[in-house]
């Protein structure tokens, strides 16, 4: 099967308003009668769902949080994208397009990635009426900062909360439609089945996470806008809930799952500390713009007070390996740099699984007030949980799983391969390619909202009958008895291991076998000892409580189970693709430089996986993609 | 006090944990050992009882969640239910983590949530009382875990300004002084925890309220709706039983974001001239 995305044909520059154009209407009066269902309302969900009730849709929305203002879209610090040339430094749409399809190492969709730059200009003119505090000048415009990978200043910012106040613009307007009527929220529940009836997505199955009830919802198109995977690694900058969860149950039910081993692993984060550790904390990466990265030249040195160490003993391995680009090398480079030193017995701190970014230097240079002005919250967020001042001391960094550019396939439309199945934001593969170019995550869950989705939904709709399934269907009755069964099924195992020893077992052998530079070796260890894991788990996890009550346990066991599943199948993903490429570094296949060597003539293509059962091993479909605006060429950053 | 018949409780009593050690003699190596007295209720409608755990185990690195983390394996291994407590990101931005500890909402520390403490605040051999936030507007769920929908109430009732998708003029057509863009941002940091409810002798949500109803007030796109939106906020807060606000300061005492109690103030203003609308 060759996938087709059903891209518009024709110049990119009109692709986005001649598709709008021909794609069909829904009646404005015919509008309530279709009920739409809206599976998370971070910001791809919570604009969707605000945008579909305010044209009129009968919208149901769900979060596994007790409010949409919790979707972990709340995390993001640094900003968001738009081509708007309030600079004048010569941004534009095309420019914006060019940075994206090229930062995503030439494996993304030439069609979407032009939409999502168009589109980007009407995200901030919405979030700046829905009063979303952008920082401004003192003329009273909008500011702008630059960040990684482009060289004009596109970057919109709400202090280092700007993912903070566009899901608070999203859930202010989700809120008005709530009220309204047109959006019927459900907090605390949990999506766990997808309901295909006829080949096409007519609802979903949910655990009501207070009382534990189990019921379908039924709806006439259903919008995945579920987050990322990156927990699959166990540590990760997401919030603990984070999970594949919904995209699996739809995988499960023939939805093909796009290059999955696609993971960007962000290169400044604070190190673990020990092995009762949660969650890995992100920091901004412009600290890279003052800070050095270095380690000591001899791993005898690794437990010295790092003061002590004289300059002709410390390995400034970026700007050594990295001249031009020194500190400030792109994501993926820098943490494979980090990781490199480390694994060669010179990381620093608990475990040796760490790197010094070092301000002394720039503090000499601008005074520490400076430093602090630009970096203080910073290195007080370091301290707080370092209980170390970056000011005295260099700070420790170590890179972490962050965001993901793999998810559901989706044409040019967003919908999946299963009819009526749309997957929006991060949930989906569309527009980042191998990897993601900072505030560009953000730009993407907002365009696919606001934007995309309302003209895109309409055109399916407008050729489908409303209301045909009801929750008395057989396919529904079925979906429940499958979900009760697996919750009772974990329930009545009894065995001797939480479910947070099987997920930081899970995800110690995804890290270090999957995680930034893998082989062949290491693919082929974490596919043959998956399954291993997730047979004991099945056999000796333990999950106390009952299901018909709040169980984080049981919550939990479900996320891990199919975290299980879902991993060999990244693993086999990373496998087949013998080449390197953004986010997605196999050792095999690199420069002498040890620059990522891309092979355009074998693997230009999108990889989606069709699940053929557990451990069964899935079927490979390719999407093969065409780069006709701009030249396929090698990514340097020398 | 009922935390007797608990299994950890019995390994070791609050009088050996202290005779542990002395409270200074855990350095970076040592570990702690702590009594929780914490807050268990099964549902909402049970009763609920204060029970006795040990934490063991325990470094100055843990986070406070980290800690219950700990204690929370040891219960499953012995076949018990684990302590529920509401949380997500683990970063001080999601607003979903919320318990009291030592009576204070969030714990203590300056500006900080519970998921942003440390166990370096805590000493070898302390007892640490954990409770769910208490508000009458505030239903307690499950163990820790509180119902905030009142919150949800008041930001539908008018927390968003009347802007359909697709609409909206160009972004700069509006210039926005930075003071003013500033004021904003402050009111707008408010992470919605709720802590400034539990903090309030009055249960009064008025931190919450103001600090939404002075950032639209501030700016021009939300000027044009301020009278309405302060009157059915200031309605929904009274009507999902938040009490008043009688000027005690708690809330911003308590606040893990620092947020002002001159934006009640400012509420007050936007009301009082609504009033006269
Ligand atoms: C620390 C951090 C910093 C970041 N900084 C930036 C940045 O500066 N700029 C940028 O562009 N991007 C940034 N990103 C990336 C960006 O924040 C995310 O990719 C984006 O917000 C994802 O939005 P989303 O709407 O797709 O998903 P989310 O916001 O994750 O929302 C997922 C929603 O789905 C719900 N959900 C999930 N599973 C289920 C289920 N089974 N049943 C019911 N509901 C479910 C959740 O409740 C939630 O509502 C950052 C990410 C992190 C982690
Ligand atoms: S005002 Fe402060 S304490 Fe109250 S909800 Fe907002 S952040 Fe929490
Ligand atoms: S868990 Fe998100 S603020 Fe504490």
């Amino acid at each position: 099967m060759i996938l087709d995305g059903k891209c518009p044909t024709g110049p990119i520059e009109k692709s986005w308003d001649k598709h709008r154009f021909d794609m069909k209407l829904v009646n404005p009066s015919n509008k309530r009668k279709y009920k739409i269902l809206v599976v998370g309302t971070g910001l791809a969900g919570g604009a969707a769902a605000a945008s579909l009730g305010e044209l009129g849709y009968n919208v149901e929305a769900f979060c596994y949080q007790d409010s949409p203002r919790r979707a972990h879209s709340i995390a993001a610090q640094g900003g968001i994208n738009a081509a708007k040339n309030y600079p004048n430094d010569g941004d534009s749409i095309q420019r914006l397009f060019y940075d994206t399809i090229k930062g995503g190492d030439f494996r993304a969709r030439e069609a979407d990635v032009w939409r999502l730059a168009q589109v980007s200009n009407n995200i901030i003119d919405q979030c700046v009426a829905q009063g979303v505090p952008f920082g401004r000048d003192y003329a009273g415009y909008l500011d702008n900062r630059s960040f990684g990978g482009a060289q004009v200043s596109r970057t919109f910012f709400s202090r280092g909360q700007t993912g903070q106040q566009l899901l608070l613009g999203a859930y202010s307007a989700l809120s008005r439609q709530i009220k309204a009527g047109t959006v019927k929220m459900f907090s605390r529940t949990e999506m766990l089945d997808l309901v295909v009836v006829d080949g096409e997505a007519k609802g979903i199955t949910v655990r009501d996470l207070i009382t534990g009830e189990i019921r379908v919802h039924t709806g006439d198109a259903v919008l995945l806008c579920t987050g990322g995977y990156v927990n699959v690694f166990y540590l990760s900058t997401n919030a603990m809930g984070c999970s594949v969860t919904a995209n699996w149950a739809a995988v499960k039910k023939g939805a093909l799952m796009a290059n999955p081993c696609y993971t960007q692993i962000h290169p400044t984060c604070i190190p673990q500390a020990g092995d009762y550790q949660s969650k890995l904390t992100l920091m901004s990466e412009s600290l890279r713009n003052d800070g050095r990265c270095w380690v000591p030249k001899k791993a005898e040195d690794c437990g010295k007070v790092p003061g002590s160490i004289p300059e002709a003993d410390r390995d400034y391995y970026l700007e050594r390996k990295y001249p031009s680009f020194g500190n400030l090398a792109p994501r993926d480079i820098a943490s494979r740099a980090a990781k490199e030193q480390c694994d060669d017995g010179r990381g620093v701190g608990p475990g040796g699984r760490g790197v010094y970014l070092d301000f002394a230097d720039s503090i000499q240079r601008l005074g520490e007030h400076t430093i602090r002005e630009r970096y203080g919250n910073l290195f007080e967020m370091y301290e707080r949980i370092t209980d170390e001042n970056g000011y005295k001391t260099p700070m420790r960094i170590y890179p972490a799983p962050h965001y993901a550019m793999g998810g559901l396939w989706v044409d040019y439309n967003l919908m999946s391969n299963v009819p009526g199945l749309f997957v929006l934001g991060e949930a989906n593969f569309s527009v980042h390619g191998a990897n993601r170019l900072g505030a560009s995550a953000l730009m993407q869950g907002l365009a696919d909202g606001y934007f995309v989705i309302p003209n895109t939904v309409a055109h399916y709709l407008a050729q489908t009958k409303p209301g045909v399934v009801k929750a008395e269907h057989a396919e529904c009755k079925k979906s429940i008895q499958d979900v009760k069964d697996r919750a009772n099924k974990f329930l009545n195992i009894n065995g001797k291991k939480t479910v947070t020893e099987f997920m930081r077992e899970l995800g110690t052998c995804m890290w270090e076998n999957v995680g930034m530079a893998r082989t062949e070796k290491s693919l082929t260890t974490a596919i043959e000892k998956i399954p291993g894991i997730r047979e004991e788990f099945w056999k000796n996890v333990k999950v106390t409580g009952t299901g018909a009550e709040l169980n984080q346990q049981l919550e939990n066991a479900g996320r891990t189970a199919d975290f299980l599943e879902f991993a060999e199948m990244l693993s086999r993903d990373a496998l087949h693709r013998n080449e390197s490429c953004g986010g997605h570094f196999r050792v095999e296949y690199q420069y002498d430089d040890g620059e990522a060597k891309r092979n355009d003539a074998d693997f230009c293509y999108v990889g989606a996986w069709e699940y053929k059962g557990v451990g069964k091993e899935p079927e490979l479909h390719k999407e093969p993609l065409k780069f006709e605006n701009i030249h396929l060429a090698v990514r340097s950053y020398k | 006090m009922s935390g007797h018949n608990d299994h950890n409780a019995q390994e070791t009593t609050p009088a050996q944990v202290g005779g542990h050690g002395g409270h200074d003699d855990h350095g970076a190596h040592g570990t702690m050992t702590l009594t929780l007295i914490v807050w268990r209720q099964p549902n909402a409608d049970a009763p609920g009882r204060m029970e006795t755990y040990v934490a063991k185990g325990i470094t100055e690195h843990h986070s406070f969640l980290e800690m219950l983390d700990v204690v929370n394996e040891d219960l499953i291994k012995t076949g018990k239910e684990p302590i529920v407590f509401d949380h997500d990101c683990r970063e001080g931005i999601c607003g979903m983590c919320s318990q009291v500890i030592n009576g204070v909402p969030h714990g203590g520390q300056e500006r900080t949530t519970v998921c942003q403490l440390h166990m370096r605040k805590f000493k070898n051999g302390d007892t640490i009382y954990i409770e769910p936030w208490r508000a009458k507007a505030f239903p307690i769920v499950k163990d820790l875990i509180v119902d905030r929908e009142g919150l949800e109430k008041i930001m539908q009732a008018g927390g968003y300004t009347s802007v359909h998708t697709g609409g909206a003029p160009d972004a700069n057509a509006t210039p926005i002084p930075k003071p003013i863009a500033e004021y904003a941002m402050d009111a707008a940091e408010c992470i919605g925890c709720g802590a400034c409810v539990a903090a309030c002798p009055n249960g009064s949500a008025m931190l919450f309220t103001s600090a939404k109803v002075a950032q639209f007030a501030a700016l021009p796109q939300g000027q044009v709706e301020a009278a309405e939106r302060v009157k059915a906020m200031v309605q929904a807060l009274q009507d999902c039983g938040f009490g008043n606000c009688s000027n005690h300061y708690e809330c911003q005492a308590a606040c893990p974001k620092g947020i002002n109690v001159q934006f009640i103030a400012h509420l007050n203003r936007e009301y009082v001239k609504a009033l006269f609308k």
